[in-house]
């Protein structure tokens, strides 16, 4: 699967679109490949502040969990509601399947992310 | 013991496993595929229909002898003697504390020869131990014959009419829990009416230069039913949804078997074995805590290693825990204090700092339904 040039990266393997001050953040579709099966995508409530590197939630496969941790600091405006009841979106369509959307406290804090050429360097 | 890496030891079928895309894990020394396809999918297809999988890293361990009934007796805490030659039974190899160094399966080959299928992470332990304790028995012998064999599972409501054409070893005729000898696929077999996912299935011993030709006889044999190779992983949700202890996680050298409410392997009627003093005292005067089968009540997966707590008080320990693909539930098994442990009794599971509430509920949290 390609990593859309239009998408922000971590080297956590999460993906961020970023909208003006908002952004969108979910996992990549290397992260999925490695968790397997999503049964569960555990998210913070919609007003929540959090800073950047902070865990906001956890998503489990059948097998494990893992922790989503925070690309940048910012406010929860909206959690994905469809991860509620549908949470193999994750491993079905990654690069579509946000999990928070956030209000940036720094705009000018997405500069440092990767682009999609830098993620895809680091997982060769 | 050293403190360098050990190479994983690979299957015969490890090259298989590699050229079909398996994903592959260190697993008790092993080099195992842990998923295919995906677990969920997997586990799926062995409800509906079948799947195949290679146990080759389980070992195996003989005992012959005149007096093999005898030392088979004495190690193994079920009671040997009600197996037919052709027959066999879940037991567990105990310490004299009564607690589980191993779970195994005796199969009775010949009125004094056993075979003992032992888990691959205790194998060698489980030799040392056995060599040493059936020393006493007389006229006996335990050989370690792992190396011998390859060991293929196929399971699901399919499994039968996908093996039956590959072997003159009628299917029909072998009742739950027993085995026979044949061929499959043109490879001397032991077929074994057995497995670990409670659906019915066999599993099937072979010669490790014949595994290769074994798996794709199978996978051939079963294309028209769908039948798929099946990893480490979608066997554990398996066993899981059926109940069925796993060895490091659910029983260990710290449980017995009363403990993890195993009573039916133990042989109450049996002379002495080894640990049945702890066993009938703890029979007679009950335990501390016993092992359940929850599911979670609150959103979120319990996981081997939370604690059970009941308000800042850790009571007890989950021992296995998935969100499971076929009940669509979060279930699992916990050690809990003996008042805790009635189906329908509730407690909390502390996840990562959460306390969620958990029902006890009787195991198997799935059970197939029998012709």
């Amino acid at each position: 699967m390609a990593y859309p040039a239009e998408l922000k990266y971590t080297k956590d393997h999460e993906w961020i679109r970023v909208t003006g001050d908002t952004a969108e953040v979910g996992i990549t579709d290397y992260a999925q490949q490695q968790l397997g099966d999503v049964v569960y995508v555990d998210l913070p409530d919609v007003g929540r502040e959090i800073s950047a590197g902070e865990s906001f939630g956890s998503i489990e496969s059948v097998k494990a969990v893992s922790e989503l941790f925070a690309p940048m600091a910012g406010e929860v405006l909206e959690v994905n509601p469809t991860l509620k009841d549908h949470p193999e979106m994750v491993n079905s369509d990654p690069h579509r399947t946000w999990m928070i959307r956030v209000r940036l406290t720094d705009p000018d804090s997405t500069k440092s992310l990767l682009d999609s050429t830098q993620y895809e360097g680091i997982l060769t | 013991m050293t403190d360098t890496v050990a190479e994983l030891r690979k299957t015969p079928l490890n090259a298989r496993h590699r050229a079909s895309q398996a994903r592959m894990v260190a697993y008790a020394g092993w080099d195992m595929p842990v998923e295919y396809s995906g677990i969920t999918n997997e586990h799926l297809a062995v409800r509906t229909r079948a799947g195949l999988f290679d146990v080759s890293h389980m070992g195996q361990i003989e005992i012959a002898g005149a007096d093999a009934l005898a030392a088979v007796q004495r190690i193994s805490c079920n009671d040997a003697s009600a197996l037919a030659v052709g027959q066999a039974q879940y037991s567990g190899l105990l310490t004299p504390e009564g607690t589980f160094i191993d779970d195994m399966v005796v199969y009775r080959m010949a009125p004094i020869h056993f075979m003992l299928v032992v888990n691959a992470s205790t194998a060698a332990k489980d030799f040392a131990w056995i060599s040493e304790q059936i020393k006493p028995a007389g006229q006996v012998a335990a050989v370690d014959t792992s190396s011998r064999y390859a060991l293929i599972a196929i399971q699901g409501p399919a499994s039968r009419e996908v093996l039956q054409p590959l072997t003159g070893v009628s299917l029909e005729d072998l009742g739950y829990y027993h085995f026979g000898h044949g061929e499959v696929a043109g490879a001397r077999a032991t077929i074994s009416r057995t497995g670990y996912t409670g659906e019915d299935g066999f599993e099937v011993f072979v010669p490790p230069n014949m595994a290769d030709r074994v798996w794709q006889a199978l996978l051939e044999a079963g294309r028209a039913a769908d039948v798929i190779p099946c990893g480490l992983g979608a066997r554990d949700t398996l066993r899981l949804e059926a109940g069925m202890r796993l060895y490091g996680n659910d029983i260990d050298e710290t449980t017995t078997p009363v403990e993890s409410g195993l009573n039916w392997i133990v042989g109450w009627k049996k002379d002495a074995f080894i640990g049945h003093e702890r066993l009938r005292d703890q029979k007679k005067n009950g335990t501390e805590r016993r092992l359940v089968g929850f599911e979670m009540i609150d959103r979120g997966i319990a996981r081997h290693g939370y604690p059970v707590v009941a308000g800042d008080r850790r009571v007890g320990v989950v021992t296995s825990g998935t969100q499971t693909p076929f009940l669509k539930k979060a279930i699992g098994m916990a050690y809990v204090p003996t008042d805790l442990s009635a189906t329908g009794q509730e407690f909390d599971i502390d996840i990562r700092g959460r306390a969620s509430r958990a029902r006890v509920v009787s195991l198997p949290f799935y059970k197939r339904a029998r012709a």
